[in-house]
């Protein structure tokens, strides 16, 4: 791996690598489909929206108690989702662990598009969207809501840094070779490449901006999902009243993230044929790192539903026993079985570690994932101090309606469409990593 | 690197020159200017002004310039005065619950006043149980504007507040409709306008008054207000002087004198409270709340629940 290639082998394996990595980007099969439908996505979510924006938030199952629905659950979802950035190139690239190379582009690009989507689902969700600057306006520092625009914000320049750096020599290489892709791409590669020329200064100076912000992105990516969880910790209501719940949803965003990867890698590995690339030695890896992590956060579980439920408060009992035997038990259990525990216990066999396996249980612990924000957010508000009377049937039980989940749907298509578009401009994987782990010649990775 | 410092060296002590003959310049033009000033009023001839907060001040006549009255200052002195309160007050609530049989006027006159649909409450009487065994009651529930509200700590725009006099308020021309609030408050004391508010054409072309809430605004937040409009006008609240049965109590805490909605007879409230046991609802939140109740002992009459199925619901305990 170490060993240095001489000009002639380097320029073969550079070139190898190079044909892999970057014919993706040029074969369009079943592209405009794919993209048409994401298109299609928005046009139906956008329709939802103008809906919403003329009627009012009233065209949503929300009222006055249950008032954060599908909408939060989402955002929450698309937060975790985010968090795993950090987790891959920052955690374990300080940790020097090299198997990574391949997949933290992928869970960088992950990352991104929900961090950046997650901002946006929130506007959704507000009664006044026409207002939202007076969040910065009329900021109000007491406020979670300001701690929380402030540290995303963050997490979404500093992501976009973490995977833009390692684009510069890639960007570089892509101007060589694609020269029969049209202007504006060429453009973005020029303006990409930043004037690379593979110079040591440049590599160390790209090297070192890494490491850095690989630093910097720890605290501001555990700072996003536990002031997430403040928004729900920082109240008094039975359910969300609760001190575990900043390591509580940070353990469960790295399920969520994790699995995320997992389903991004394969697809990748499947449709841009790289097999060579993204191996079965990393769906092992990436497998054992989900039962590490889901491991933590049925820990958290545990903590989370059995200290109340001995306990048994009299506010705690109208919220647990809705989930233990309740209208929300089939979800529930649901969610802690398909979502947690079975996925656990399969992943510790290896043969469920292959890819296909592996995908096919990641995509049971990510719908698990999105289930449980719902399970987070809603079931809590259902009960109330006070009794809830006087109000229509509609009040006291929360239904999504048809626009609100259409409008769910728009934020979920904008995640993949960022993806999509960034995977069909840029090698998903890092061509002058990899090629620098096989020993090329760094000088001529431009 | 000798050469540089040198260069540097200069550079600063040229750089010093130029601002210090800068700053004797700007400070010899601003006094030229200000004897000028000095000079075309030898006289001194001043007006004696007061200010919009009652303060006596004098100013050169020149200098005297017509105030405009426009429909935005309107609007904004409104705002002012509501943010502000009432100086001097400390606005208190007491509900008996032994006096509560459920005529709900109180419900009818606020939501009148406060353009709400019949499904929105400010106030609402509940009907509660305390245990399977404990004797059911009727308990009006307005905002409990505590003195510390959670609602008031979580909004990330300051579009609801607490003021001077107690009374917790929204400003709907601020609130951004993200009901971080509804999710904060215990007592389920909040409301969303969902859709466009009750009878919005009729009340389109009112003045926003921030202490009626009212225009109500699609996508924002209300509540029960104390109905500080009133509060202002040496009234008491729609909702007190509504209820048929004596039940209400408001006043100021200051003066320890709180008056009865019904008989208009006034009364030492701490004496009320101490001799009737007056208490808060889920006092162990932490939260505060100036609205106090009494208990429901002695009852005159017989709970009785609207329709008899409703009596034999669970929901009298929580939700």
């Amino acid at each position: 791996m170490n060993q240095t290639l001489n000009q002639e082998d380097s320029k073969n394996t550079l070139r190898k690598i190079e044909d892999d990595l970057i014919r993706p980007l040029r074969n369009h099969k079943g592209f405009e489909l794919w993209i048409l439908f994401l298109l299609l996505m928005f046009i139906i979510g956008g329709y939802a929206y103008i809906i919403q924006l003329k009627d009012g938030l009233g065209v949503t199952g929300l009222r006055d108690y249950v008032s954060w629905g599908l909408y939060i659950s989402n955002f929450v979802f698309f937060v975790a989702a985010s968090l795993i950035g950090m987790l891959i190139s920052s955690v374990l690239g300080l940790l020097k662990i090299k198997w990574i190379t391949p997949i933290s582009r992928i869970a960088e690009m992950i990352a991104l598009a929900f961090a950046m989507w997650a901002g946006l689902v929130i506007i959704i969700d507000m009664g006044r969207p026409d207002r939202f600057p007076y969040v910065l306006l009329h900021a109000r520092l007491q406020s979670p809501i300001l701690w929380d625009v402030t540290v995303v914000t963050t997490y979404v320049a500093i992501s976009t840094l973490l995977l833009v750096l390692p684009l510069i020599p890639d960007a570089s290489i892509l101007k060589r070779r694609m020269t029969d892709a049209p202007k504006w791409q060429q453009f973005i590669y020029t303006m990409v490449s930043s004037g690379w020329i593979a110079s040591p200064e440049q590599y160390a100076i790209i090297r070192k901006s890494m490491r850095i912000l690989a630093i910097l992105i720890v605290p501001v990516a555990l700072a996003i999902h536990t002031v997430t969880s403040w928004l729900f910790a920082s109240t008094l209501r039975p359910g969300w009243d609760t001190t575990i719940f900043g390591p509580y949803f940070v353990t469960g965003a790295f399920v969520a993230g994790v699995a995320a990867v997992i389903i991004g890698m394969y697809f990748f590995r499947v449709n841009y044929r790289l097999a060579n690339y993204i191996t079965d030695f990393h769906f092992n890896r990436m497998g054992q790192l989900l039962v590490l992590v889901s491991l933590v956060y049925f820990y958290f579980n545990i903590n989370e539903f059995l200290v109340p439920a001995y306990k048994m408060k009299t506010m705690d009992v109208h919220h647990l026993h809705g989930l233990f035997a309740g209208k929300h038990a089939v979800m529930f259990w649901s969610v802690q079985l398909f979502g947690l525990i079975i996925p656990l216990i399969l992943l510790i066999f290896r043969p469920f570690r292959k890819p296909l396996p592996i995908m096919v249980i990641s995509i049971f612990v990510i719908i698990g994932a999105w289930l449980k924000r719902y399970l987070i957010v809603v079931p809590a508000q259902e009960h109330t101090f006070l009794p809830i009377q006087n109000v229509p049937e509609n009040f006291m039980v929360y239904q999504p309606t048809a626009v609100e989940i259409m409008l769910t749907l728009l934020p979920i298509a904008g995640v993949l469409l960022i993806i999509t578009i960034i995977a069909k401009l840029f090698p998903v994987i890092p061509i002058w990593e990899i090629a620098h782990e096989k020993g090329v010649d760094e000088s001529i990775l431009k | 690197m000798e050469e540089n410092n040198n260069s540097r060296r200069d550079f600063l002590k040229k750089l010093g020159i130029v601002v210090g003959v800068g700053a004797v310049a700007t400070a010899g033009a601003v006094y030229v200017g200000y004897d000028y000033e000095k000079k075309k009023n030898p006289a001194g001839k001043m007006v004696k002004v007061l200010t919009a907060d009652g303060k006596l001040m004098e100013v050169p006549e020149e200098d005297l310039i017509q105030a405009e009255m426009e429909a935005e200052t309107q609007l904004t002195a409104l705002t002012n005065r509501g943010r502000e309160g009432i100086a001097g007050k400390s606005w208190v609530m007491v509900i008996d619950l032994s006096k509560c049989r459920n005529a709900r006027m109180c419900m009818a006159a606020c939501q009148g006043a406060h353009q709400l649909r019949p499904e929105q409450h400010h106030i609402n009487v509940l009907r509660m149980q305390d245990t399977e065994k404990t004797a059911p009651y009727f308990m009006p529930k307005p905002c409990y504007h505590c003195d510390n509200p959670p609602c008031v700590k979580v909004c990330p725009v300051d579009a609801t507040f607490k003021r001077q006099d107690g009374i917790v308020l929204i400003d709907n021309e601020r609130c951004i409709g993200c009901r971080f609030c509804i999710a904060g408050c215990p007592y389920s004391a909040r409301i969303f306008q969902w859709f466009e508010p009750r009878d919005v054409e009729k009340y389109a072309d009112k003045e926003y008054d921030i202490e009626l809430n009212v225009p109500q605004k699609k996508g924002t937040i209300s509540k029960c207000l104390f109905s500080a409009d009133r509060c202002r006008e040496g009234e008491l609240p729609y909702c007190v002087s509504a209820c048929p049965n004596g039940v209400y109590y408001f006043g100021d805490m200051n003066e320890d004198v709180v008056v009865n909605g019904t008989t208009k007879e006034a009364m030492r409230f701490s004496e009320l409270i101490r001799k009737n046991a007056g208490y808060t609802v889920h006092e162990e939140l932490g939260t505060k709340p100036r609205v106090y109740y009494l208990p429901p002992k002695n009852r005159l009459f017989d709970y009785v629940p609207e329709n008899p199925e409703q009596g034999e619901q669970n929901d009298t305990h929580h939700g």
